[in-house]
């Protein structure tokens, strides 16, 4: 087994190789190249010329490759031209960020997707059954986006009611210690950091948790049916048990397992929504930091961001592979 | 993340399985008893009716500049609703309800036109993989695995990002690559499905030929599936159009009248006139519920489960 | 107070700067020999109280401030001066000079040129004759001289601090760079206030109050900038209370702020927006009949009217008439769209066909929205009987090569905010030399442009500029103005003392919050 993961190891090599020579070129052949990205306003030709010098950019295009895949290998991506911070520094900020947001969206998801699909099963084809599955096709047709800059219009502007955008107060003078802000101000028991950053949470995770409860509670509906619909909740019910009992100890526990893996599958499907939802809160995680890098041509950023891209759906490639291994050992040999 | 995409598939293959399983009239007869099936129906034939009549209804021309209504424009004021333009002016003093009213032939054209696309390379790679199978089959799937693993929206981001430049054309070619895997997992599951049906199977023993039998036989069938997904397609077509527009990457021709430009461009407006966002906003909302209650009653027409 | 900035800081060291999201904050901390009257471009003492050139503008005899400390305890004096003058002409390494944007545009080259853009040294060495007197020797006068002393990258920085953090290091990273210590963490000047910290991950830069300011102290104990990327976002936190003000409100704004009881001010607009045009792939627009029947074809006093923000003006001239060099009898193009078509028709051009350049994905102060304005110049050109086919191209993705470098445009959009009040600014950068920007080659006017620029007497200089714009407007023509911009700043009701200016260059030390 460990021979196997070895040699597919080493067969993902060529296949990273590859990939970052397309993402390479890809952003090399784009026309506006760093140079005039890091000159501003004053760049003319002459000094973007020269300026491309200066940084190798004049060379043919495979021994910039060689240089920048050597530099790649040693952990230094460059800096970013929009901050003239090192890309890594930038994008090991950002992550956490957008992993709070997205867990704060999927909780919201959770918490108040899961109450809504039972009681809409419960009562099925009543109105409120009705009322519900129409509110979770709504939910799935409005951009989130969209309802992004509503939510921010009513609750942040008109109403005034969470602050507009941004993770934290500027007023607050918060410790780091992971960048997860609520957690943060945990560990460093800064109370109003925490309850700050909450605060600032609770707009952008509505709009990006929309369409997720909208999924979970459909599924959960359906899932509760099928259920109900089982022999044993009907013996269960026949057999005279009272009905939360049947409720607790079967329904919702069979009923958990699709839902549960519904909700896995739209963890993925969030850091799509992420790009959208961080724009209109200004969320500093890594939607901006791409957003702000296409904006702003930034290709350090951007190369760094699309190659860590690239390794990650290569490694998740090769975890599918070694659990295929696991399952049919005849995979290994072939 | 492994799980992840099994499910992922596991929901496309679920709905393959269900090709050739149901008789269209079956089928037909149960959607029109279903009340989400006949609104889904309805504000998709309305949309459908409205982008092709609407540059002969519209009051006034779309692409015109009108000096009553440019004369009241300022850096900070758009002119609202006066005699002869319903809904006031755009920003640059063209009359915003005749382009709103064309905005849904450009709209269509944009979701319509990705989701041929995405169904024609997805059912090019799906089919060659379910006639064909073997090495072919491995790794059309494995390519579609990797993109089906990518989300969707960054995948069309990228794509339109990295695009040298925006125009209509990127935007649809954009959001086409990411329904190009679901296509193609869909008809390859459908056609596997069918392989081992007593019909073709019939066929094979009868000794017609492979070509005839993917063509007549195991691509008609497999067809149910597809046209559900092609209808849930549109209506996420639409919507990421208009979020790639958000973001800046959408057509910069300031004549073209598609409603998520009119939307991304009216950002500035949302103090001054919020009609401006609005109006497209609920445009695209409701033809794209209108796709979805189509698309979902259809998936329900044709679920084997439903038919008891 | 809590001010809301556009941008992030490249970093803090002045001379390695050239936008105005860093010199924001290094404006705040740094002082210039030089500097402007608050609310102009009129110049005023600074580090310097007097300043006196020799008969040829060679030597700049320099008397400077007295009792003056850096932020670091060490004291101001002629040697400082003259450590950052030579620091600025003796750095090494193509890497660090290739950064020095303005120093580059004001002195041309180095002791050591690394680059391919640098020239010859305008500059040739600084004496300290005694403490407080600096003269500054020039290989050649310049028109730039003495405004150019009062540009922010040439601001003054600590010796001490330089050398302690080691501030020249300026290392390639990738396609980038990275600036060492000095520029990062440790800026050191004689401004108002003082650096305290720039916190990237909550995006803000926080400084406070220097109490050994050699001027008026500030008001405010504590400045921070809190860096907004998105426009929208900086008026939703206006609103909401969270920042006290922001730069660059979008002119659609204007009028909601207004009325929610913030204060508006527009800066006295100091850019200029033209509509260029370049023969080289159209020989028509070689013709000067045709130019001209462009500039009359374009409603421009409908297009400001409507499209800019309140204050803004028509542009008669490539520069606004504040600037020494604005002749106030150069021809004009008033809207005329009979006599436009009535010269294409003179000059046989009767079916043109134009690509109109525009770039998207960008908002400069000189043009809020350059896809809007195209969008009505090209409807104003089709009425004339142009054909226009709008090319959009994004700002950084292309379209300033393909306009500056690769000239592959008949018509485009794109302007200037000038740097100091000097005529060269405007009218030497556009048409100074042979540009693909432009497509022409006319040595007679690249020569009176350079002679005007060379004449010491600031009265003969104006009046030379003068008859070069009068040239400009009646013989060349070589692209229509369009329009000056006020750019604009918001604060709060709360916010007093903030005064605008056409440079850019405010200064918070006089600001209060109440």
């Amino acid at each position: 087994m460990l021979r196997f993961i070895v040699r597919r190891l080493f067969q993902a090599i060529p296949t990273l190789l590859v990939l970052s020579l397309l993402v390479f070129i890809w952003l090399r052949s784009l026309p506006g190249g760093p140079a005039g990205a890091l000159l501003g306003d004053k760049a003319t030709p002459e000094k973007i010329d020269a300026l491309n010098k200066v940084l190798g950019l004049d060379q043919p295009l495979f021994i910039q490759y060689f240089k920048f895949l050597g530099r790649v290998l040693t952990g230094d991506f460059g800096s970013s031209l929009i901050s003239g911070e090192p890309v890594l520094a930038e994008i090991g900020r950002a992550l956490p960020a957008t992993i709070e947001l997205s867990l704060a969206a999927l909780l919201f998801a959770i918490v108040l997707g899961i109450p809504l699909g039972y009681m809409a099963a419960s009562y099925r084809g009543r109105f409120l059954d009705n009322a519900t599955v129409i509110g979770t096709l709504v939910g799935v047709a409005v951009p989130v986006f969209f309802l992004g800059i509503l939510l921010k219009q009513v609750f942040a502007q008109d109403l005034a009611l969470f602050p507009p955008s941004g993770r934290q107060d500027v007023t607050i003078e918060a410790t780091r210690v992971t960048n997860f802000a609520v957690l943060d101000g945990l560990l460093t028991q800064e109370w109003d950091a925490s309850a700050d950053a909450l605060w600032h949470l609770v707009l952008p995770a509505i709009a990006l948790g929309t369409i997720p409860l909208a999924v979970i509670v459909r599924i959960t509906r359906a899932s509760v049916l099928d259920v109900l619909n089982e022999d044993f909740v009907r013996t269960a019910n026949a057999k005279g048990l009272q009905a939360p009992i049947v409720r607790r100890r079967h329904v919702l526990r069979n009923a958990m397992l699709p839902v549960s893996t519904t909700i896995g599958l739209q963890t993925g499907l969030l850091l799509g929504g992420a790009v959208l939802t961080e724009r209109v809160f200004v969320w500093g995680g890594l939607g901006s930091l791409l957003a702000q890098g296409i904006e702003r041509r930034d290709y350090p950023r951007l190369q760094a961001l699309l190659l860590l891209a690239a390794v990650v759906y290569v490694l998740v490639n090769l975890l599918v592979d070694v659990s295929y291994a696991i399952i049919d050992p005849r995979v290994r040999t072939s | 993340m492994m799980t992840l995409l099994n499910r992922k598939k596991r929901r496309v293959d679920e709905l393959a399985e269900s090709a050739g399983t149901s008789l269209a009239a079956d089928a037909l007869r149960r959607m029109a008893r279903s009340p989400v099936a006949i609104i889904g129906a309805v504000i998709v034939l309305l949309f459908a009716a409205l982008s092709v009549v609407a540059p002969f209804i519209a009051p006034k021309d779309p692409y015109r500049r009108y000096p009553e209504l440019v004369d009241g424009l300022r850096a900070d004021f758009i002119p609202g609703p006066m005699p002869g333009f319903l809904l006031g002016s755009d920003e640059l003093g063209r009359d915003f309800f005749s382009r709103l009213l064309v905005g849904a032939q450009q709209s269509l054209f944009v979701g319509v036109g990705a989701t041929l696309i995405g169904l024609v390379l997805g059912m090019l790679i799906g089919g060659a993989a379910g006639a064909f199978g073997g090495w072919v089959d491995s790794w059309l799937m494995r390519f579609t695995d990797i993109m089906l693993s990518i989300p969707s929206l960054l995948l069309a981001i990228s794509i339109a990002a990295l695009a040298s430049r925006g125009s209509q054309t990127t935007v649809i070619i954009a959001v086409a690559v990411t329904t190009v895997p679901i296509f193609a997992r869909l008809l390859r599951g459908a056609m596997l499905a069918q392989r081992h049906s007593d019909h073709v199977l019939a066929a094979t023993a009868l000794g017609v030929k492979r070509r005839t039998i993917v063509f007549r036989h195991m691509l008609p069938n497999s067809l149910g599936p597809v046209i559900v997904q092609a209808t849930l397609t549109l209506a996420t077509a639409i919507i990421e159009a208009a979020s790639l527009s958000f973001l800046g990457l959408g057509d910069p021709d300031p004549d073209r009248a598609e409603w998520g430009l009119m939307l991304g461009n009216s950002q500035r407006w949302i103090d001054v006139r919020p009609e401006l966002a609005f109006y497209p906003a609920i445009a695209i909302i409701i033809v794209a519920l209108g796709f979805t209650l189509l698309g979902e009653s259809l998936r329900e027409a044709l679920d084997p489960k439903n038919r008891r | 107070m809590v001010f809301g900035a556009a941008g992030e800081p490249k970093n803090f060291d002045p001379i390695f700067n050239d936008d105005g999201e860093s010199f924001r904050p290094i404006r705040q901390m740094f002082d210039t020999l030089i500097t402007y009257k608050r609310g102009t471009a009129e110049l005023a003492p600074g580090l310097a109280e007097k300043w006196e050139p020799n008969s040829d503008g060679t030597s700049w005899t320099f008397t400077l401030r007295k009792n003056v400390k850096f932020h670091d305890g060490t004291a101001f004096n002629a040697e400082a001066v003259c450590f950052n003058f030579d620091r600025w002409f003796n750095i090494k390494g193509a890497a660090a000079q290739s950064q020095m944007i303005y120093y580059g545009d004001v002195f041309e080259g180095f002791a050591a040129n690394e680059g391919d853009a640098a020239g010859d040294p305008i500059y040739k060495s600084c004496e300290a004759t005694d403490e407080s007197t600096a003269v500054v020797n020039l290989n050649k006068y310049k028109g730039a001289f003495p405004a150019a002393f009062g540009l922010t990258a040439l601001s003054i920085s600590s010796p001490d601090a330089l050398k302690k953090y080691e501030a020249d290091s300026v290392q390639q990273s990738g396609d980038s760079f990275s600036y060492p210590a000095y520029a990062t963490e440790h800026p050191t000047g004689t401004g108002a206030f003082k650096f305290e910290s720039f916190d990237r991950a909550n995006k803000t830069i926080t400084l406070v109050r220097n109490d050994e300011y050699w001027g008026e102290k500030a008001k405010l104990d504590k400045l921070i900038f809190k860096i907004i990327p998105d426009e929208n976002a900086r008026k939703q936190e206006l609103k909401a209370g969270t920042i006290d003000g922001y730069d660059l409100p979008s002119p659609a704004d204007y009028n909601s702020l207004k009325g929610d009881g913030f204060n508006v001010t527009p800066r006295p607009a100091f850019n200029i927006l033209y509509l260029g045009i370049n023969g080289t792939n159209t020989p028509a627009l070689k013709d000067l009949k045709v130019r001209q029947a462009i500039a009359h074809a374009v409603n421009r006093e409908q297009l400001v009217k409507t499209k800019l923000p309140a204050g803004a003006q028509v542009a008669t001239q490539f520069m606004p008439d504040t600037v020494a060099g604005y002749a106030d009898d150069a021809q004009e193009y008033p809207y005329d769209l009979a006599k436009a078509k009535d010269l294409l028709a003179q000059a046989g051009a009767g079916n043109l066909s134009l690509k109109f350049y525009v770039p998207t994905e960008v908002s400069r102060p000189y043009m809020p929205n350059p896809t809007e304005l195209a969008a009505v110049i090209a409807d104003d050109l089709k009425a004339a009987g142009i054909n226009v086919e709008l090319v959009s191209r994004p700002w950084n993705g292309g379209y300033k090569d393909d306009v500056q470098k690769f000239g592959k445009h008949d018509l485009h959009l794109l302007g200037w905010t000038g740097d100091y009040n000097d005529a060269g600014n405007f009218i030497g950068t556009f048409f100074g030399r042979e540009k693909p920007e432009f497509g022409f080659n006319d040595p007679a006017l690249f020569d009176a442009i350079s002679a005007a620029d060379a004449v010491v007497d600031q009265t003969e200089h104006a009046d030379a500029y003068k008859q070069v714009s009068r040239d400009l407007m009646s013989k060349f023509l070589p692209a229509v103005p369009v329009s000056h911009s006020p750019p604009a700043i918001v604060v709060s009701s709360k916010i007093s003392g903030l005064v605008p200016s056409p440079l850019t260059d405010e200064r918070f030390d006089t600001v209060s919050k109440g």
